[in-house]
């Protein structure tokens, strides 16, 4: 008796069709595959844009509909790419020490192999020793179980935690700051295993993949982002549709009102806060294999901060309005802090972006908070009327 | 008539200002209720310890026939055990429409699992449809209920509680702001639902309490002062010293 999901929310097609065609066209616009008007790096950073937007869509979740303000999800974003990073270091130089030690005259034997890399990848914080958290780095399939588990376990006990207690409001979204910091500052530790303020580096040099070259490369995981994105955004689509949506939603505009119909608000909002971390960890995975480096600096407390402005600016409540906000602001970000935007000469002061960038985007946050709180994605309810 | 729910020598302090002193109190099922009392008597904090929301520092609260604590148990463990609240304020969920929210409230598995797995049934479309013809919401199904009156959010909320099959319904102030002729179809709503669960309301207005027609407890500084019918309790002479006392 019920209409399919997809038929009763028909935004999760247009924005499919959407998907494609811009990854479509991307192709077609590529070194690899098409004519090559984009530049490999302008692919990477379109992919990395991708999995931006797949992070945002996971914060409006826990923020725009769940009404948990997390400014920790970066955490989780961070140790996603930590995850994946230590298999790509590892096997990446494995492949270096096992190709310079087959010139030695003594076929070199496994323990000289493994010190071998253990030398290259903790010189930097003077060590060789393999810490205790790089036991699986050698697997593949058991790093990628770690990019879902290392976030999600972190999320659940975390979430456990301050639910319980009953952590709301401000002092929740203080509290997740303080997770992502003291993680990075964790991080920042040279005997923290994951080699310091160094951090992870080569990660865009896929292991057994060199002959295929960075063109290639960078265009696989583009379209590895957008399946992803995809994918993530009809999970979060389907699972804010329905009851669980007008329970969670619930739970955003009246926590104590929802307990007493019986649910059992705790439970839910550590699975939105268990779910939506997870997926961040997913989308960090696919990010820093396309940045090439990982370190603490990308989990400090101000990219959470952003990640939630890019949702308020694009809209919150909305999954499109997620994407929308976040893909605009990043590559406006990057637009204006890499030199590109022309600088405001004044005649006494000249405007250079790079210094005035953020105050452009401190100011639109608050222009957007005050005059179109529901962001960016809120242009879209003149063109389509909702019927309720 | 069973007992349903007793309550029996509960005392909360609050920073040393005690809310309930020694309260003592039974209801049956099925059975109309109205509590009254000044300003500060603890009928709000009574409400909140019966659900679960404030934990007494003394005293016993039994439930059911298998005469379970409800001190033990969370809110919402309560209610799903069949304790509905109706808050002074009305709540519901604005930025949803009218049939979202008795979906929300109608008797089904709690969990997050069940939740999202949920797939609409026959049953619950028909219990809702039934519901929205008792509360006078049948017209408002699809609509926000946010854009409904004062009145109607009112029923609503009372709604959800019917949806939810309880076996206690804890109804604050239902009548206030209300015109007269909301106010009539209130008293029917509350009335009829006391004919099958217990219910108990908190009301200061005395025409409104008249009109239910029930055994009333009086409760002043978190005791009860007296119990009985309307004019039996506002004949005794501590009830009119404290109402007219003050």
């Amino acid at each position: 008796m019920e209409r399919s999901f997809i038929m009763r929310n028909p935004s999760v097609l247009w924005f499919l069709l959407a998907l494609a065609l811009f990854t479509l066209g991307v192709t077609i616009l590529s070194e690899a595959f098409g004519v090559g008007t984009l530049s490999t790096s302008f692919i990477k950073t379109l992919g990395k844009t991708l999995c931006l937007c797949l992070i945002a869509v996971a914060m409006d979740v826990v923020w725009g509909y769940c009404g948990i303000l997390s400014l920790g999800h970066f955490a989780f974003f961070g140790l996603g790419g930590y995850a994946i990073g230590m298999w790509l270091m590892y096997a990446r130089t494995e492949e270096i020490v096992v190709n310079s030690l087959n010139e030695a005259a003594i076929p070199p034997t496994q323990q000289e192999i493994i010190d071998g890399i253990g030398t290259q990848i903790f010189g930097v914080v003077g060590s060789s020793e393999f810490p205790m958290i790089w036991a699986f780095s050698h697997s593949l399939g058991l790093q990628l179980l770690m990019v879902i588990l290392v976030p999600g376990l972190l999320a659940l006990v975390f979430g456990w935690l301050a639910f319980r207690s009953r952590v709301t409001g401000v002092y929740l979204s203080i509290l997740t700051q303080a997770m992502t910091l003291a993680l990075a500052l964790y991080l920042f530790q040279n005997d923290s295993g994951l080699r310091g303020n160094n951090g992870l580096s080569g990660l865009q040099n896929i292991p057994g993949l060199d002959h295929l070259g960075q063109a290639t490369i960078s265009m696989w995981f583009f379209w590895a982002s957008a399946i992803a994105l995809g994918a993530g955004y009809v999970l979060f689509a389907w699972v804010t549709s329905g009851k669980m949506g007008s329970v969670i939603r619930g739970i955003r505009d009246d926590e104590s009102r929802v307990r007493f119909l019986g649910y059992h608000v705790e439970s839910y909002k550590l699975f939105v806060f268990t779910l939506t971390a997870v997926v961040a960890g997913i989308a960090g995975a696919l990010y820093y294999p396309q940045a090439g480096i990982i370190n603490p600096a990308e989990i400090a407390p101000i990219a959470s901060i952003y990640l939630a402005v890019w949702v308020a600016i694009g809209g919150r409540g909305r999954l499109y309005g997620a994407v929308i906000g976040a893909a605009f602001v990043s590559l406006l970000s990057s637009w204006f802090t890499g030199g590109g935007a022309p600088s405001i000469p004044l005649g006494f002061y000249t405007i250079q972006w790079t210094d005035w960038w953020l105050v452009l985007l401190g100011v639109s946050f608050v222009a957007v908070t005050l005059f179109f709180p529901k962001g960016i994605g809120g242009l879209f309810d003149y063109l389509v009327r909702k019927d309720p | 008539m069973s007992t349903l729910l007793e309550v029996s020598g509960v005392t909360v302090s609050f920073d040393g200002f005690r809310a309930i002193n020694n309260l003592s109190f039974q209801i049956g099922e099925p059975e109309l209720r109205a509590v009254i009392g000044p300003n500060g008597a603890g009928k709000t904090t009574f409400m909140d310890i019966i659900t679960g929301k404030t934990k007494p520092d003394e005293g016993r609260v039994i439930w059911g026939e298998k005469s379970v604590s409800l001190l033990d148990m969370s809110e919402s463990a309560i209610a799903r055990a069949g304790v509905g609240r109706k808050f002074q304020k009305p709540t519901v969920f604005e930025d949803q429409t009218v049939r979202e929210n008795l979906a929300m409230a109608l008797k089904n598995p709690r969990g997050p699992f069940d939740v999202l797995w949920y797939k609409k049934t026959a049953q619950g479309a028909e219990k809702i449809e039934e519901i929205a013809e008792e509360i006078g919401l049948t017209d408002e199904l699809k609509r926000r209920a946010g854009d409904l009156s004062h009145g109607q959010k009112q029923w609503l909320e009372i709604g959800m509680l019917l949806a939810q099959d309880p076996r206690l319904l804890l109804i604050d102030e239902p009548a206030a702001g209300m015109t007269p002729a909301e106010r009539e179809h209130t008293t029917d709503l509350i009335k009829r639902a006391a004919e099958t669960c217990a219910v108990v309301v908190i009301e200061h207005d005395m025409e409104f309490v008249r009109r239910l027609g029930c055994k009333v407890t009086v409760l002043h500084e978190g005791a009860v002062l007296a119990e009985g019918s309307l004019d039996h309790v506002t004949q005794n002479q501590d009830v009119i010293d404290v109402y007219l006392g003050r």
